[in-house]
Formats: C-alpha cells, structure tokens, sequence
C-alpha cells in the first residue's frame, strides 16, 4: 500500500511530469512563469483544484458512472464538473477563507482553462486507481505541476539580465529552457524501475 | 469570394498551429511521428468541422449568457463519438494517441472558432471554416512531426530518407525535442518578423502561447469565466 503510494508520488511528479513530459498545461506554463511570486500563487492554486477535481471526478465515476453503464460519457461529464468545480471553489473561497482567496483567487479562472485538470481524471480513470489513489495522484501530478512551474520561473527571473539574441527573445528561450528542463527530467526515469 | 478568404485564413494567415500557436498540448505532445500528426489533425478536423455545424444552426437558440458551458458540452459530446470511431476503425490510432484524444475537448482551437467563426455565421460558412482550420491545424502538426520524426528517427511516415550512416538525435522524439522544434519555429518567426501569436510585444502577450486560456485579452475574457478549455 505505501508502496503504491511512494510510487505515484514519484511517478506523477517527476517521472512522467505534467508539464515537461505529458505537455499538459502549457499555457499557464509560459504564461505565469514570469515571477516566482506569482507561480508560487499559480503553484498552490492548482495543488488545490487539481486534488479536490481528482476526488470528485472519481467518486462521480465510481458511484455513478460506472453503476449505470455510463462510463462512455465520461469526457462530458468530467468537463462539467470541472468547470462547476472552480466556480464553487472561488465563490466558497471568497466567502469562508479571504486570505485564501486573496493569494489564489486570481488564478482560478485561469485553472479551469488548464487541461492538466481534465488530463489527471482521465488517466485516473485509465489507470484504473481507486478514490484515495485518484485523490493522491492529483496531488502528486500538481506538485509536479508547481515544481515545474517555481523552477521555470527562478530560471527566466536569471535569463531577464543575459544577453539573449534577438531572434530568441521571448518566447523561444522559454521554449529552449522548456526544453533542457525535460532533458534534466528524463534522468528521473531511472527512479522507478 | 468569401471562401476563398475562409480558405485563405484557415490554411495560411491564421493557421492555427504556425501563426496562432492555439493548442500547444497536442502539437507537442503527439508529434512525435508524422503518422500522428495527420491522424490528430484530422480527428481534430472532424470535431471542429461538426462543432462548428451545430453550433452555428443553434447560435440564434442558445442565450447569451451560457454559450460557453453550450459550446463546450457540444464539442465534448463530438469528441466522445470521435474517439469511440477511433477505436472501433482505427485501434493502433487510439492507441498511439491514447488521452489526447478525449483531450482534443480542451483545445482551444476548437473553442476559438466555435466563438470567433460558428457563433456569428451562417452553417456553410461554419463548415468550411471547420474544415479549413482543421486542415491548417493538420498541416501545420504533420510539418512539425515530419521534422521530428526525421531528425529523431531518420524517417518521414515510416519510410527511411536519411541515409543509412545517419545516426538518429533520438532527443527529438521525446520529450525536449517537441520543445526544441518549437523554440526554433518561434526563433524563426521572431528573426523574420512574421506575424505570430508569439512575436509581440513583451507586455502585450505575456509569452502565453495565444491560448484563449491565459492573460485574456478583454475580448476573452468573459469567456474564460465559464470556460473550461484552452491547453
């Protein structure tokens, strides 16, 4: 059991990272990884959705999906939720924890447009891990999600004062850096076997 | 006269992946052989071809206030009928593609026509929208593929075209590759001042890959609210 869970935590944030090697959430990626203030921000906001999105989009599977015959329809019905999901977060937020909402709230719409959200629930169901595992995996793949993104954001806060060719300014020295950071990634996959 | 400007815009001066940068997720992800560039275009095609239909006859039926939530239960039910052809007719199609399909739901192409093309025009227009979009979108991953592939695996299609004393930079069909052949096509674009998502200003585009997602521009960002898409 502890081992399953060793396993994910390793696998999901580092082997088979969200960003760097799954391509899933790109966008906020490049977007807020300009500071690391604001990808701590982005960071902690997807750990939370992504962790109460697993949760529900699998219990949803497993309870009522499922019991119907209905798991075809799995696609829709996870988009929905999703979406609803981060409404009721931001509102909940802005109601019972204004701190909270304070550091996280601008970055919630952003998250619903993240498809590392719906991804995680369809490899979730793929992989045919129950609730606790489902749940742990979104935690996991989110962690992956936030280191990616702090690290990219350290790396361009240096990259700001080199002296970078023209032609590369922007968004192709982003994309490069992207790109030695899944080489520096792919030395995880020895971890597990 | 308008066709030829749908066809115009869809193939070339708003290609969705050279110029607009719109759904990153699978341009990166599944290009890692010319195979899978044509067949996550043309599954893509398919979807924007009929979502733009249906959302184009019910643009005077659905209210204002919820087209978003609309558009997108529209095209995540055309993405599950695709994906369930896939299986059935094409398995080792489904199988190298594996969640990206379901994920074609999220790219925001799609949403971007559905808003931008489908809601304001009349359903022939929409279709041939979809279709030209969709086959600018294919041409553009099936360009980026054939280049990995052929550095990475010395093949284009499966067909040997480097010579036999080639060694194959097999970094190029993993990972970092699909990162390295986009920062050179953004380089490129940057170097001979082409139009692109990406070749702005610094505060203008906040380096977001021209995702309806993030930094919305005022325009977008009603949408972005409700909408669950965008890479």
């Amino acid at each position: 059991m502890l081992r399953d869970f060793l396993v994910i935590l390793v696998g999901s944030s580092l082997i088979n990272n969200v960003i760097l090697s799954q391509f899933l959430g790109i966008c906020p990626f490049l977007g807020v990884s300009k500071k690391i203030e604001t990808a701590k921000g982005m960071g902690g906001a997807v750990v939370f959705v992504l962790t109460l999105s697993s949760l529900f989009t699998s219990i949803l599977y497993k309870f009522l999906l499922l019991p119907l015959g209905l798991d075809y329809l799995q696609t829709i019905v996870f988009i929905i939720i999703i979406a609803a999901l981060v409404q009721f977060v931001e509102m909940f937020l802005k109601k019972a924890m204004p701190p909270l909402y304070q550091a996280l709230g601008v970055f919630l719409p952003l998250i619903t447009t993240n498809c590392a959200v719906l991804g995680v629930a369809l490899i979730n169901v793929q992989k045919e891990y129950n609730i606790l595992l489902s749940t742990f995996n979104g935690l996991s793949t989110s962690i992956g999600f936030a280191i990616a993104l702090i690290i990219m954001a350290g790396l361009r806060e240096k990259i700001e004062h080199n002296p970078i060719p023209k032609a590369f300014q922007g968004t192709p020295i982003v994309l490069v850096t992207a790109g030695f950071m899944a080489i520096a990634f792919l030395g995880f996959s020895g971890l597990i076997r | 006269m308008k066709i030829k400007d749908i066809m115009r815009n869809g193939l070339i001066t708003e290609n969705p992946v050279l110029v607009m940068m719109l759904g990153m997720c699978p341009t990166l992800a599944v290009t890692t052989a010319a195979s899978n560039g044509i067949g996550m275009g043309l599954s893509t095609t398919a979807v924007l071809v009929m979502s733009n239909l249906f959302i184009s006859l019910l643009r005077n039926i659905i209210p204002d206030k919820v087209r978003i939530p609309a558009y997108i239960v529209i095209i995540a039910s055309f993405v599950t009928i695709i994906g369930m052809l896939l299986k059935a007719y094409v398995p080792a199609l489904d199988e190298a593609l594996g969640i990206y399909i379901p994920l074609i739901v999220v790219n925001c192409v799609i949403l971007a026509r559905a808003e931008a093309f489908a809601a304001k025009n009349t359903p022939v227009y929409a279709i041939l929208d979809g279709i030209f979009m969709g086959l600018g979108f294919t041409i553009g991953l099936t360009i980026i593929a054939a280049f990995r592939e052929l550095l990475g695996n010395g093949t284009v299609f499966g067909i040997h075209v480097m010579p036999a004393s080639y060694e194959p930079i097999s970094i190029f069909v993993l990972a970092p590759g699909a990162f390295f052949v986009l920062a050179m096509l953004t380089a490129i674009q940057n170097k001979l001042g082409l139009k692109s998502a990406t070749n702005k200003k610094e505060d203008e585009s906040e380096g977001c890959a021209g995702c309806s997602g993030c930094k919305p521009k005022k325009k977008r960002a009603k949408a972005d609210e409700k909408g669950a898409t965008a890479c």
